[in-house]
């Protein structure tokens, strides 16, 4: 098409280019290389073969062409919290229809946490997860796994063997460790194997009970709520805990002002200490229950939205590492029960980018911020070599109009269970292609797998 | 002996118990080596008793179960033709209530000359020697000290080796819990090798750095070069998930197998204290290896263990 545009080394390219697929009239967002500019990249198998704003009109000879429009071309997302039902539970969810969501969400790398039946606490468990992302899933799927067996909080697992076979961090999942030596010796070993300690900080004694955030309306709902006290407790032992350790440690979902003034503190000392946000809690609050909806039944619970506004506060400010979605599909029957006695969690790869872009649109923060947390952020946490939109980089992708209004219909989730918080939800931004390894893996209005 | 200043220390153990290795010079070891390696020499030969202990008694006081080093002590005793008491901790009063320093002075009017003590815990013999009026030997109190093993594997190492200074010693284990490591980390600096601890950082002490010892949480690195690898005894309690998280995992970062122990020295020597876990921090073929020498140990236990009873001996009044 345009590659009549004159150029030295047209020949060269047009060889170079044989078999490469041509994005072009693109905006191209990049936080890696701090990128936001027109022009167009080239996908050559499967890696990034060249970027940059003179491919914004100009398709190489010989590259089958797709035109942008305008579009954001991004590096995939990468969502480092996601549970599924596999194996065990498999009616919520599998690899495989999580990766299709993910997909469908612009995320590209999904971490699968180890809350499943049998418990991901040893290599046989991961090699199973691994083979079976392999052959069901769409997206790259690794493996958060147990910290301790059983996910009890009492022994430690085999972090060196688990790693050696392809566990990326170790977490304790829903649970928090509450016995302080058992923390302490997770850190403390798994820092001889350079592993990466991810906690959800949440005191089992102080949370017991609890299903929602304490205060006026849990007051007014007559619910037992949970102080966000459990939650910077337990963050305030971590931190000690890697202080004399030195382990490197992620806290999983922070939800408060006062545990991102604690992270803020432990970085401030160069403690080797990291942390993430739900999605639900930078778009959502405690109000939004409303009369007893327990689609937004979460943990740790929606806060006030003093503490939403600081999260974003956080991202700004780089204090807050990453943006998860926390994706947790249950089924209607655990969800349709009393506030109290229904589960806690909500579905979020689908609708992860789009809640995300809220924050863009309201500017409350800036896109590559946002794009930040959710690409290159997560993939030097986990030492991923992704989420980086770069020549040479494997082209995981995706192309995301930022400005289409949609409104959300669960049934039209790809997801295996529908409790989403965002259902007939307003959202301005879609998702219009997903490439993973440069193959098409989920586009818009159209085939997937093209 | 009081003629030449310089001599006596060269012929006398100036000490009236042996408690701990620290402190101890290498004048002073190499008096007990010396006088084990003629005693390690005269045991292998028929008829080997000698009358030094004669008429002598030693109470051998094991608050903590254990049977070889029990029965190292009192053969050595024996050997030495003392008579031999050995304390059933399990019939003894100590079961009826009665605390360590009442045991103690019961045991002192019996008039005694040497006591030989086990204890579980840190600082439990050195409690002891300060309300007897005999010579006391530690045999193990906690974590903190067992002097003769200390004193056993040097033996063993200087009569493979030819000497101790110089060489590279890597010790491996559960470092945190143990009183052979710290006995042997104070004699083998004493003696001018250079040591290394080897563990996961849950079996290490705070500061462990401090103890005179390089520290690695990498066997691989650790065993480089080593010219003796001895491999510490990893209790079963703290094998499932408190310190370490499993048998098998343990054994595959901190097990002494074939592979691990070619990065030593071709001409490394095998250690270990005793009783081995196999397949849990030796591999069975490395611990019957042609390298191992760790029934060498057992054998210079009792040298060791006579010369220190005798040098203790020539300072009891008659």
């Amino acid at each position: 098409m345009n590659a009549k545009n004159k150029s030295p080394r047209k020949t060269a390219n047009g060889a170079a280019h044989a078999g490469a697929k041509v994005y072009f009239n693109a905006r191209l967002v990049d936080p890696s290389s701090n990128r936001d500019e027109p022009g167009g990249i080239v996908i050559k198998d499967g890696v990034i073969a060249d970027i940059g704003p003179h491919l914004r009109r100009n398709a190489p000879e010989g590259a089958e062409v797709v035109d942008c429009k305008g579009h954001v071309l991004a590096p995939g997302l990468i969502d480092a919290q996601v549970y599924t039902g596999e194996p065990g539970n498999e009616h919520r969810e599998t690899l495989k229809t999580a990766s299709q969501a993910a997909a469908a969400g612009g995320v590209t790398t999904i971490v699968v946490m180890p809350d499943t039946n049998p418990v991901i606490d040893q290599v046989a468990l991961v090699d199973f997860i691994q083979r079976r992302a392999r052959d069901n899933a769409v997206v790259h799927v690794h493996t958060m796994a147990a910290a301790t067996k059983g996910l009890k909080g009492e022994e430690i697992t085999e972090i060196g063997l688990l790693k050696r076979a392809g566990a990326i961090a170790f977490s304790n999942g829903k649970s928090s460790i509450a016995n302080t030596r058992v923390m302490r010796n997770a850190l403390l070993y798994g820092r001889d194997f350079d592993a990466l300690i991810a906690h959800h900080t949440e005191d089992p004694y102080l949370s017991q009970n609890a299903s929602m955030n304490a205060g006026e309306v849990a007051t007014r709902l007559a619910l037992p709520g949970v102080s966000k006290a459990a939650e910077t407790i337990l963050l305030e032992r971590d931190v000690r805990l890697v202080e004399m350790t030195k382990g490197r440690y992620h806290a999983a979902t922070i939800s408060c002002a006062e545990s991102l003034e604690v992270v803020r503190a432990a970085k401030v000392h160069s403690l080797p200490v990291t942390c993430g946000v739900s999605i639900n809690h930078l778009t959502l609050n405690e109000n939004d229950i409303g009369p007893y909806r327990t689609f937004f039944k979460l943990r740790p619970p929606l806060r006030r939205d003093e503490d939403r506004v600081a999260m974003i506060r956080g991202l700004g400010s780089g204090e807050i590492d990453i943006i998860v979605s926390s994706h947790d599909p249950q089924d209607a029957d655990d969800k349709r029960r009393p506030f109290a006695e229904a589960t806690d969690g909500a579905v979020g790869l689908e609708t992860l980018l789009p809640a995300a872009l809220r924050l863009h649109h309201s500017g409350e923060l800036p896109l590559l911020t946002i794009f930040r947390a959710l690409t290159v952020n997560p993939a030097k946490l986990l030492g991923l070599d992704a989420g980086r939109l770069i020549k040479g980089a494997v082209a995981d992708v995706i192309l995301v109009d930022l400005g289409q209004p949609w409104v959300v219909n669960k049934d039209e989730l790809r997801s295996r269970s529908k409790n989403t918080p965002f259902d007939e939800s307003k959202m301005q931004g879609r998702v219009l292609r997903t490439l993973v390894a440069g193959n098409t893996v989920y586009q818009y209005g159209g085939a997937e797998r093209a | 002996m009081t003629s030449a200043a310089a001599k006596v220390e060269a012929l006398h153990f100036p000490h009236r118990h042996l408690l701990t290795c620290e402190g101890l010079s290498a004048t002073e070891i190499n008096f007990l080596l010396d006088l084990a390696d003629k005693a390690a020499d005269a045991n292998r030969q028929p008829g080997n008793r000698r009358d030094v202990l004669r008429g002598r008694t030693l109470i051998n006081l094991f608050f903590e179960a254990s049977t070889r080093t029990q029965a190292s002590f009192e053969l050595a005793a024996k050997r030495l033709c003392a008579d031999v008491l050995n304390m059933n901790v399990s019939t003894s009063s100590v079961q009826k209530g009665e605390t360590l320093l009442d045991t103690a002075m019961t045991l002192n009017a019996m008039r005694p000359d040497i006591i030989v003590v086990r204890h579980h815990s840190a600082g439990a013999v050195e409690l002891l020697s300060q309300k007897v009026d005999c010579s006391v030997v530690n045999a193990g109190d906690g974590a903190h000290q067992h002097p003769t093993q200390a004193l056993l594997d040097a033996l063993t190492i200087r009569r493979a080796k030819g000497r101790l200074s110089g060489l590279l010693v890597a010790i491996c284990g559960d470092i945190l819990h143990s009183r052979v490591a710290r006995s042997n980390i104070n004699v083998l600096n004493a003696l001018g090798a250079r040591v290394r601890i080897i563990a996961p950082s849950t079996l290490l002490p705070a500061a462990s750095e401090r103890l005179g010892a390089e520290v690695f949480t990498d066997m691989w690195k650790g065993v480089e070069d080593a010219d003796v690898i001895m491999m510490l005894r990893l209790q079963r309690e703290r094998m499932l998930g408190s310190y370490v998280p499993s048998t098998r995992e343990y054994f595959h970062f901190f097990g002494l197998d074939h592979e691990k122990l070619t990065r030593a020295r071709p001409d490394a020597l095998i250690m270990h204290p005793g009783p081995m876990n196999r397949g849990v921090e030796i591999a069975s073929t490395v611990a019957d290896h042609s390298r191992s020498v760790i029934h060498d140990q057992v054998e210079m236990g009792v040298a060791v263990r006579m010369a220190v009873l005798e040098a203790l001996a020539r300072n009891l009044p008659n």
